[in-house]
């Protein structure tokens, strides 16, 4: 299994990860290696097989919409890496 | 050449939940920013989201109301793409098992019924809140609204005009305040709408190139915006120019759309099933406790007061369209046997009244429903005469006094004492001989001089029927 250059570089890039030419040679060698190893999935027969998207053999997990309190301010604010008292501060975006 | 216009509509509801659809935080709109927050809708690492059960309930709601079919089972996925208003880096969304599917409203535009396709509906999360800084290139980031439950409908590009748009988004937002699933307020951001618009010559199959509208907070602006866009698309196509496939924002003060500023990236959201999340299996008893419990459907209630009541069309889709509304006028119906006069009367004096006053709605109304019925009770038995009424019903809705007081305390109880009407009357031909012989003459619109007279003298109390068969009948001596 081999992914491309082009392919590393776009999900990087998708991903906000700036890679240096001699990373990217890396990781699509590594990406194709991982790839490679779950592609023997398909060397099984899972016609009979139902799709499976959680490990759990569970489903309506649920909540009753009952409301608690949240964090205070502060504790809110406490992580980000700029914060103005009352709001999380990022470079501007539109 | 003339085109034809393609618009399909994206319309995000938020529900009226009392938390947020994967946590427990207050979905409360207006706090100071960033106080409805937890690990959960902050995007902390490590925290485990629980699905908010009254959201599916209320999305099998909405697909009943709609006519979709109710997808068995449900999965959640991960919509991944950086913004700052996402915390997680990525929004948790339906993909391709949405709840609802193949659905379809009825509307009526311009005389004309029509059907309009639902593609889908899902359920997923809302983002945050951002106030771009004047001054300083800065951004902040209010999460408060991270993680409110958000219904998304597509529908079919089946919609035509920017009248049919603004009809289906008016039923899309009468159902779900029927349902009570969604406040509706399109202010606050409850009940927004984008759309996707592009022309194509009348008589080709393929689509042209569409434009995504965005930034249309109330039905005026929608139908706005997509009657500019129209022209805008129809000059450059045209004048030979291609149509640019991007995203567009209304400006309600310059009236026009706009680009978006920056660089338009191709979307490409790697959408994966949401591992955090087991599955949604909804049985057919679950759908048919749902449909069980849902409340009469705005379309259901316009044909019974159209059928029973035997109001008109227009009358009952305006009393129909929102459903405080027509909770107001079937709570006065209670009270007062006629739906028709009962109608007319919420349509013109009420609604008159609503609009004069600045923040008062049918919700907070000062006149209670059943003082109402009362108020038109009164004019049925002839206590006090229509016109009369109208002045009670602007004094209790100044002063919050029922009927009966006010017309005690003003002493406005109609006078229908025949043989004091009677003697006004013949004062009044007595004093005006000239209009008589013009009457007499042939004037018969002099009637309404007299009449006229007759209130002047009687402080509008005369009961205005005797009034006229008098005056006819002494004239006609």
């Amino acid at each position: 299994m081999s992914i491309s250059k082009e392919e590393v570089e776009k999900v990087a890039s998708l991903a906000r990860l700036e890679l240096s030419p001699a990373e990217v040679e890396l990781m699509a060698e590594q990406m194709g290696t991982v790839l490679g190893y779950v592609a023997k999935l398909d060397e099984i027969d899972a016609t009979n097989i139902k799709p499976t998207t959680h490990v759990l053999d569970i489903d309506n997990s649920f909540r009753e919409d009952v409301m608690h309190p949240s964090l205070t301010q502060a504790e809110a604010l406490a992580n980000g890496p700029d914060q103005n008292g009352e709001a999380f501060v990022v470079p501007k975006i539109i | 050449m003339e085109f034809e216009t393609v618009i399909g509509l994206e319309i995000h509801a938020q529900m009226k939940t009392n938390s947020k659809i994967f946590c427990s935080c207050t979905t409360a709109f207006g706090n100071p920013p960033n106080t409805n927050t937890c690990p959960i809708c902050l995007g902390m690492p490590g925290v485990l989201p629980v699905l908010n059960k009254e959201v599916v309930e209320s999305a099998i709601a909405l697909g009943l109301a709609t006519n979709c079919q109710i997808t068995q089972w449900n999965q959640f996925a991960r919509k991944n793409y950086f913004y700052p208003d996402l915390p997680k880096g990525y929004q948790i969304s339906q993909f391709d098992l949405p709840i609802c599917e193949h659905g379809h409203v009825n509307i009526t535009s311009g005389g004309n019924e029509r059907r309009i396709g639902i593609t889908r509906i899902h359920m997923e999360e809302d983002a945050g809140k951002l106030v771009h800084d004047d001054r300083e290139p800065k951004s902040y980031v209010d999460l408060n609204r991270a993680g409110t439950p958000l219904l998304e409908i597509v529908s079919e590009p089946d919609i035509r005009s920017p009248e049919e748009a603004a009809a289906y988004l008016r039923k899309l937002h009468a159902v779900v305040t029927y349902l009570d699933i969604c406040d509706g307020n399109m202010q606050e951001g409850s009940f927004r709408c984008d759309a996707n618009i592009s022309l194509r010559p009348v008589g080709q199959k393929e689509l042209g190139t569409r434009t995504e509208l965005k930034n249309m907070n109330s039905f005026r602006n929608v139908q706005k915006a997509l009657e500019f866009e129209i022209r805008r698309q129809r000059d450059l196509l045209l004048d030979g120019e291609a149509v640019i496939q991007q995203t567009l924002l209304w400006d309600p003060d310059r009236q026009v759309t706009s680009a978006m500023r920056g660089k338009e990236e191709a979307h490409d959201y790697r959408y994966f099933p949401d591992p955090d999340l087991v599955p949604v299996v909804i049985d057919d008893a679950w759908i048919a406790r749902v449909r069980q419990n849902l409340p009469e459907l705005p379309d259901a209630k316009l044909a019974r007061f159209i059928n029973e009541l035997g109001l008109g069309e227009e009358e009952a889709s305006i009393l129909t369209s929102e459903r405080p509304l027509a909770d107001y006028f079937e709570a006065a119906l209670a009270h007062y046997p006629n739906g028709k006069k009962l109608g007319n009367w919420i349509l013109t004096e009420l609604m008159r009244e609503l609009k004069g006053a600045e923040g008062m709605d049918i919700a907070t109304f000062p006149v209670q429903p059943v003082e109402l019925a009362r108020l038109m009770g009164m004019i049925d038995k002839g206590t006090i005469s229509g016109k009369i009424a109208k002045t009670v019903f602007e004094e209790m809705i100044r002063s919050g006094k029922d009927a009966d007081t006010i017309v005690k305390e003003k002493n406005l109880v109609q006078n229908s004492d025949a043989g004091e009407i009677l003697q006004l009357v013949q004062d009044i031909l007595v004093n005006n001989p000239e209009q008589v012989a013009d009457f007499k003459g042939g004037k018969t619109k002099l009637m309404g001089f007299f009449v006229g007279q007759l209130m002047k003298v009687s402080k509008g109390k005369a009961n205005p029927q005797m009034a006229n068969e008098l005056f006819s009948q002494e004239l006609n001596k």
